[in-house]
């Protein structure tokens, strides 16, 4: 049982690093969402094998299932929920700002890279760089 | 020693923060709400330290449960510490909050969603216990995805999704982490794993102890896990970038330290790995902050370089090391937040964040120059400031160490920190500013009343840290011996309810 447990778990780690390693947003939340399974099977694996529910009813010591990694997996996966929702609601935003849901590049990292290379590309991105500021200019008043 | 104080910073600023939502429509009354519970944070973290002085350790069992069964609270002197710095710094950007009329900070979520990270970031230092560490990291950082894309302007989503999906991942590797913890020792309880870990095989123990430096290091930024903070801290509004520049990656940093002074035995304590990894931080932050045009990302890899001295100062694993780090991380946080506001009073003043573009500010508004004067010459280490008696204290207990090689790095870096310091003082104080959009008229006395006042108590608290700097080094002293010397904080924590 735990080694099929073992499986699984590492089969949704795998799968999650993959989709992770995309560019496309709705994969990245799924990747997310999965490598959350992962780690929640691998806590309820974390408190050993089965056994008669916690709690209630009655036995011997050694009968009971470990709680403790059940009430941890339960606050794990509130908590996955909430920040996939929140995910979520940002691959909804990015798209309704650029129509699309791969994830863009860093625009002060390519200013960076392009002030190694010609005054020319320089020119060219500071020009890009200025209609920018020009069009962002003033969102601290007509922002959201 | 019992105190009912210990939860209390939690408490307090989660309960302001359900009234802040209660009375979201009353503009006025959320923000008396935020100040007043901020304000009483800062004096249960004062009379906790207090308290901590006299006893060494304080905590409290969450409902009357012992210890290794029970959720406990402890506070010791690093704690302490850490709470006192994290709640006036907290107190403190509010109050420039206040004064910076931003449609951002002025959000109807701004004010609960503030009071729940300062509940995590409270959190994260009073608990005693692993899981709900994991709790704590995600209370701050599900506050802080919603603080740093309040705006929802396009940069904001693009330098949040990354900060978020990474943030997620470090979550999921901590939770293993626990399971695996939970699966080998039976317990999360941090004082019981103190003593179970040494139990266990000591290559299974090097595997904790790599994979909990791997968690922690991407909350704080480590050398190879720190690319995501240069892209999204800048893209926050002003106070929320000050704010997490201060104390979010410093709580990354506090969870290493405690867990790898705590958990770990000496002979499974990464020293040699911690160094490597500091000293490439330190090199990178600096290096990195050299190439940079926009004020805040530059002031963001400084916060990486940083970092790699604390973890340098940690990798000594000696009790005048780690008395450094302390003495360090809090000057940092005061510096750091100090920078931040500034920037913030630059960018407001001028209309732009860039070197390049901006210029002449000590002319129009000299009290922004000596704002800004003040942290700089601390950060890049200089004799008079509060940075240099952090980095002499840092550099003694390298050569204490014979540590030649992370010795010469940190002093190659602070001259390199001085280096991007000037450059910034003669792009954006001194010369004509080349900006297309003239400066405001007739605003010479730096900005807002409340957000100068803000950041003048920065400075203030950062010079009287260089005034006081003997008995705060010797409080500093005293937490690292304690941090060395754990017996105490596990008789404290398992040592039974009476006191």
């Amino acid at each position: 049982m735990s080694v099929l447990l073992a499986f699984t778990a590492a089969t949704l780690f795998s799968l999650g690093t993959w989709l992770l390693l995309q560019r496309r947003l709705t994969r990245i939340v799924i990747g997310i969402g999965l490598i959350g399974h992962g780690t929640n099977i691998l806590l309820i694996t974390s408190g050993g094998g089965g056994g008669i529910p916690p709690v209630i009813g009655k036995g011997d010591k050694g009968d009971f299932a470990d709680p403790l990694p059940q009430a941890l997996a339960l606050t794990a996966i509130v908590i996955t929920f909430g920040v996939t929702a929140f995910l979520l609601a940002m691959a909804y935003r990015s798209w309704q700002l650029t129509h699309d849901d791969v994830v863009a590049d860093d625009r002060e990292d390519r200013l960076i890279a392009a002030s190694r290379r010609t005054d020319s590309d320089v020119a060219d991105v500071e020009a890009a760089e200025r209609a920018h500021i020009t069009d962002s200019s003033g969102d601290e008043e007509d922002q959201l | 020693m019992n105190s009912a104080l210990v939860p209390l910073p939690i408490v307090i600023p989660l309960l302001a923060a359900a009234l802040a939502v209660i009375f979201v429509r009353f503009h006025i009354v959320q923000r008396a709400i935020a100040l007043s519970a901020l304000i009483g944070s800062v004096g249960v973290s004062i009379a906790l330290l207090v308290q901590v002085e006299e006893h060494d350790v304080v905590k409290m069992d969450a409902g009357g449960w012992a210890a290794p069964l029970g959720i406990t609270y402890v506070v010791d002197r690093l704690s302490a510490i850490m709470l006192v710095t994290s709640s006036l710094m907290l107190l403190i950007v509010l109050i420039y909050a206040i004064g910076q009329r931003g449609v951002e900070d002025n959000h109807l979520a701004f004010d609960a969603v503030y009071l729940v990270l300062a509940a995590g970031v409270a959190a994260s230092f009073v608990t005693g216990d692993m899981f709900n560490l994991f709790v704590a990291f995600e209370m701050m950082l599900a506050a802080s995805f919603v603080l740093l894309t309040l705006g929802g302007r396009a940069d904001q989503v693009r330098g949040g999704m990354t900060y978020v999906v990474i943030s997620l991942v470090a979550s999921a590797m901590f939770i293993t982490a626990l399971a695996l913890l939970y699966a080998s020792t039976g317990t999360i309880n941090m004082a019981d794993l103190a003593q179970r870990i040494p139990e266990l095989s000591s290559g299974v123990r090097t595997g904790f102890s790599l994979l909990l430096i791997l968690v922690f290091g991407v909350k704080a930024g480590l050398f190879p896990l720190f690319f995501w903070l240069p892209d999204s801290y800048p893209t926050a509004p002003g106070p929320v970038t000050a704010i997490f520049a201060g104390l979010l990656t410093k709580v990354g940093v506090y969870a290493i330290i405690r867990t790898q002074t705590l958990l770990f035995p000496p002979d499974s304590q990464q020293g040699t790995v911690l160094l490597i990894i500091g000293g490439l931080t330190m090199a990178v932050g600096a290096l990195g902050a050299l190439a940079q045009d926009d004020l805040k990302r530059l002031l963001s890899f400084h916060i990486v370089g940083q970092i790699g001295f604390m973890i340098f100062g940690l990798g000594l694993f000696t009790v005048a090391g780690i008395s450094a780090v302390v003495f360090y991380i809090v000057q940092t946080i005061l510096v750091k937040t100090n920078l931040f506001l500034v920037a913030g009073l630059i960018d407001r003043h001028t209309g732009s964040s860039r070197i390049s573009r901006v210029g002449g500010v000590v002319r129009s508004a000299p009290i922004i120059a000596v704002f800004f004067a003040v942290p700089a010459l601390s950060l890049a280490g200089l004799p008079p400031s509060s940075g240099f008696a952090g980095k002499f204290a840092l550099i003694n207990a390298g050569v204490m160490s014979s540590q030649w090689a992370i010795v010469t790095v940190a002093l190659i870096v602070s001259l390199l920190t001085l280096f991007s310091m000037t450059k910034i003082w003669a792009g954006v104080f001194w010369g004509e500013p080349e900006s297309a959009t003239p400066l405001a008229e007739g605003r010479t006395n730096g900005g807002p009343p409340l957000m100068v006042l803000a950041t003048g108590l920065t400075v203030a608290l950062s010079i009287s840290f260089v005034v006081f700097a003997g008995p705060m080094f010797e409080l500093a002293e005293r937490a690292g011996d304690d941090l060395m010397n754990p017996s105490a904080y596990i008789n404290a924590v398992l040592g039974g309810g009476g006191s």
